[in-house]
């Protein structure tokens, strides 16, 4: 046993070139870009940044109490969440948009083919328990033609904080004013009317995988990779958009007023081909690193990701960012001091 | 009690004895096919790759989990050099040294930690450790099953401590030893196949907590360098990788499972036939 | 158990010497690094104490005994309560119970009373060895095996027979109270066989042989004279099995579901006080909702040690009483 020990420490301790880790956690939502861009990063820098997925509720609370250097959050923090912070540690916390994702509603409906049209009094419907089964007028009458069983609809939220909910639920709120007045302001975990709880966008999509008659919100990429069904939404347009780059990237385009902390939510935006559930995502950063390798470390992964990295976001469904936001935030990071 | 022996009677007897032969064998044979699938499907999708590589990028297959296994033996490490040496020494003292009351006192108190869920020991391991570090770590984790340890070091040390013989103990205070070194150069050598088997079933015990490594080890996509940043592990491999929805990712958590369970097994079977065959040398 | 020390018993005539000779003899040194240890020892579990203590203390003050009864978890709108994962962790232990008491104490009744010596320690040893698999392996488990067979075999037929039961009602999402509760019952029965059958063999030989002797049959001898000779430690066994089921999280978070409801039915999905802080306190922002989580903590830790409590006392009681 000694030996083993003897043999584990120096592996332990082996002396590797000198890297710079930093640790981040947060959104599910973004997790399959962030992985991909750290271990690219990794791979073209001495900076190995760890991402662990633990919900964007774990980020903000992360990066609040200093556990992590950064966090990331699908749920831009309010000016209230902001200024606590900043009473807290005397600097400010920075939100720098990473990229655009949407969440779907992904479903497990036996003998359906084509993708299901969900309009918003629908899913906020089925979100409230309100319409319980598949084959409900309310589902119907969006899919003409369409074999609905009658089967029971299964409804699956998330169990953690996540900022896929509060897109998911700033959105229901934005379009039932039954679900603000019942649910109330969109939050990263709200208290559910319906459904069981999953835990990350992984657990889920693996509930809606496993479960006939399950519906669950996930972010795109998650459905796609996981084969998952995904209905199409209506926007506030009128038309059934289904969500991809284009539709993301339209919702994000038709939103231009953004003010300076990037605070902003996309849903139910305006425009024919707008996806109505898109989101910013965003890395919380300090205004404040004392360690100058972590500091110049963050700098320079946060000018490559919303240049070079971009290139890497379609790939994983997600949309690019807008130029001027891109603009926007190349100043901001002059500010991590 | 009616004496004569009916055939009712007889034949409640036959029922009754057995009924409970069969819940045995129902018992025996749903942990067996548990055990034998998890080591079949397990085993089947073990790879090479599985020990020597890092864990890819979500939507990437392939890949594997070397950080976490060693992962896993760094915290076990760490917690073993906490659990152990506090867990002997206490032993030792409640053996060798203490008083009727104080020895009372702390008996108690270790039944107390042994009780304590292994969730509530990560929550204080993470106000203890990590909040104040400002780091999630190896560190936190070795500090919380570290302390999971300790009850189990405590008592196994005491234990086979009193089961040696007093007369060893005379024996060397006659040849003018002091207790000290009776102690650890006669008493503590007597009982040492004892002792080391019992902390290796109680670093088996930890090697598969999960739950307080949640929020204190965190997790690692890369090697963890040093002490002082967050790490992976197996255990929380397997529960992070079970309740992802991708097929290749169930197949790295059931390959996880297999190597943690062979692990916690293997130690498991060294320490009895430590115990079994120290057992049978003294009765010789 | 309770013998003094063999150091402190009288044994050793003690030798008159100064501090400075026991120090260079290393006995005052040995004793303090083990005093100290065990010093340290009571300050561990002290300040396990003091930090849940002094971490609930925002929920404490906000709610009070109310946090205890109320079944609104609603983090959005800051309002805790506690109810629904007390009533999850109850529901899924005495769920566990129900299944494992029977099973494990008749298969104690067999490997004490019936097999051979031999087949009982080897089947005790398998027995224990299974006490040792990792709770998040039987969760791995409970997802992929044991939820999907339940789904399929047991809950069919047992909605069929007594689907008018309240507890057997609704749909069945194989993550469940059920779930949870047969997943649990599986890691707590080796305890009670291994502990029970002790138990059993400790009552003396001579009661058996006395009942036998009298005509009595192998089954109303184990029935009317071990059985109530040894019951204070079977419950004890008992109450220990319980204390692990409690505390019992990741197994539990796995398969439960995750829904901070109370339902009188065993097929929906709930929660308990172990699996809302494995899932929620990493990720919990906001002091009111992380002093909730750390206060189910404290209640958990209050629970187990109750119960823990009082199955020492039970099978200590047994130990002594046979001796």
């Amino acid at each position: 046993m000694k030996l083993a020990y003897l043999a584990l420490a120096s592996v332990a301790t082996l002396p590797l070139t000198a890297q710079t880790q930093l640790t981040g956690a947060g959104a599910t939502f973004p997790a399959p870009i962030y992985q991909k861009w750290f271990n690219k990063y990794a791979s073209s820098s001495n900076v190995q940044i760890n991402y662990q997925p633990i919900g964007s509720g774990g980020g903000i609370r992360g990066v609040n109490e200093s556990t992590v250097d950064f966090g990331a959050s699908d749920m831009p923090l309010n000016a209230k969440a902001l200024q606590a912070f900043k009473d807290k540690h005397g600097f400010d916390l920075l939100m720098f948009p990473t990229v655009l994702g949407a969440a779907v509603p992904s479903y497990n409906v036996s003998g359906v083919t084509q993708p299901l049209k969900f309009t918003p009094e629908a899913l906020a419907g089925i979100y409230l328990g309100k319409i319980t089964m598949w084959n409900a007028p309310e589902i119907k009458s969006a899919n003409p033609g369409v074999n609905l069983p009658n089967e029971k609809i299964v409804v699956v939220h998330r169990s953690d904080g996540s900022g896929t909910t509060f897109c998911w639920t700033d959105y229901l709120a934005k379009v039932s004013s039954e679900w603000a007045s019942k649910v109330g302001k969109p939050n990263a975990s709200v208290d559910w009317p319906a459904g069981i709880g999953g835990k990350g966008n992984d657990g889920v999509a693996g509930f809606i995988k496993q479960q006939p008659g399950a519906i669950g919100y996930v972010e795109l990429i998650y459905a796609v990779k996981n084969n998952l069904p995904f209905g199409v939404v209506k926007n506030s347009a009128g038309q059934f958009v289904k969500a991809d780059l284009n539709s993301v990237g339209a919702a994000a385009a038709s939103t231009t007023d953004i003010p300076a902390n990037f605070a902003v939510s996309i849903t139910n935006a305006a425009g024919k081909t707008a996806y109505p559930i898109s989101t910013y995502t965003w890395l919380l950063v300090p205004s404040k690193i004392d360690d100058a390798n972590k500091r110049n470390a963050i700098r320079g992964f946060l000018k490559w990701a919303i240049t070079t990295g971009q290139n890497e976001v379609e790939a994983l469904q997600y949309a690019r960012l807008p130029k001027a936001v891109v603009a926007a935030e190349e100043k901001q990071i002059a500010k991590i001091q | 009690m009616d004496l004569r022996v009916s055939r009712a009677r007889k034949a409640t007897n036959a029922v009754m004895l057995g009924l409970s032969g069969l819940c045995t064998i129902l018992v025996i044979g749903v942990l067996f096919f548990i055990l034998g699938y998890l080591l079949w499907h397990g085993g089947k999708s073990l790879t090479p790759s599985f020990f020597t590589k890092l864990p890819k990028p979500s939507g990437e297959t392939g890949g594997g989990m070397a950080n976490a296994i060693v992962g896993s033996g760094k915290v076990l490490l760490l917690a073993t050099s906490i659990g152990v040496p506090i867990g002997f020494l206490a032993g030792v003292f409640l053996a060798e040294f203490s008083g009727r009351a104080f020895a009372f006192t702390i008996r108690y108190v270790v039944d107390l930690l042994n009780g304590v869920p292994s969730i509530v020991v990560g929550i204080v391991a993470y106000a203890l450790v990590v909040r104040p570090m400002k780091h999630f770590s190896a560190v936190a984790g070795g500090v919380a099953l570290g302390i999971m340890m300790i009850p189990i070091a405590v008592r196994t040390t005491e234990e086979f401590l009193r089961a040696v013989p007093n007369s060893l103990r005379e024996g060397a205070m006659a040849l003018g030893a002091t207790r000290a070194k009776t102690i650890f150069t006669v008493v503590v050598p007597a009982a040492i196949s004892g002792l080391i088997s019992g902390m290796m079933l109680n670093l088996a015990r930890v090697a598969g907590e999960t739950a307080p490594l949640l929020f204190t080890a965190l997790g690692n996509m890369f090697w963890s360098h040093g002490w002082l940043q967050p790490i992976a592990t197996l255990p929380v491999m397997v529960y992070n990788y079970a309740i992802a929805p991708e097929e290749d990712l169930h197949q790295q958590a059931w390959a996880a499972g297999f190597v943690l369970l062979s692990l916690v097994l293997a130690i498991n079977l060294t320490a009895r036939m430590i115990i079994a065959r120290g057992a049978a040398s003294s009765r010789r | 158990m309770a013998t003094s020390a063999y150091f402190e018993s009288g044994n050793v005539p003690r030798v008159r010497s100064g501090f400075i000779d026991r120090l260079r003899g290393g006995d005052e040194i040995a004793y303090l690094l083990t005093l100290a240890s065990s010093i340290a020892i009571l300050v561990i579990v002290g300040l396990i104490v003091f930090e849940l203590w002094i971490n609930s203390q925002p929920t404490i003050k906000t709610f009070g005994w109310n946090f205890l009864v109320s079944s609104k978890w609603d983090p959005n709108g800051d309002k805790f309560g506690a109810l629904p994962f007390i009533y999850g962790t109850c529901v899924t232990s005495a769920l566990a119970l129900l299944i494992a008491i029977p099973l494990g104490i008749a298969a104690a009744i067999f490997l004490s009373e019936m097999a051979p010596p031999k087949l009982s320690s080897l089947l005790t040893f398998l027995i224990e060895l299974l006490a040792a698999v990792p709770s998040v392996i039987y969760g791995l488990l409970g997802i992929f095996v044991l939820a999907p067979i339940i789904k399929a075999y047991v809950v069919p037929p047992l909605v069929n027979a007594f689907g008018f039961l309240p507890i057997f009602q609704g749909d069945f999402f194989g993550v469940s109270f059920l779930s949870a509760g047969v997943v649990l019952s599986i890691m707590i029965v080796p305890f009670i066989i291994s502990v029970s059958r002790e138990v059993l063999l400790a009552v003396p030989i001579e009661q058996r042989e006395a009942a036998l002797a009298v005509g009595a049959t192998k089954w109303e001898t184990t029935w009317q004279i071990v059985l109530p000779n040894a019951r204070t430690g079977i419950i004890g066994s008992i109450f220990l099995a319980l204390a692990r089921a409690l505390g019992e999280t990741m197994a539990v978070t796995m398969v439960i579901g995750n829904t901070p409801k109370i339902t009188a039915s065993l097929l929906s999905p709930g929660y308990s006080i172990a699996a809302v802080i494995a899932n929620e306190f990493a990720e919990a922002s906001g002091s009111l909702y992380i002093s909730s989580l750390i206060f189910l903590g404290l209640v958990l830790f209050g629970l187990t040690i109750i119960i823990n409590a009082a199955a020492r006392v039970l099978i200590s009681t047994t130990a002594e009483r046979s001796a």
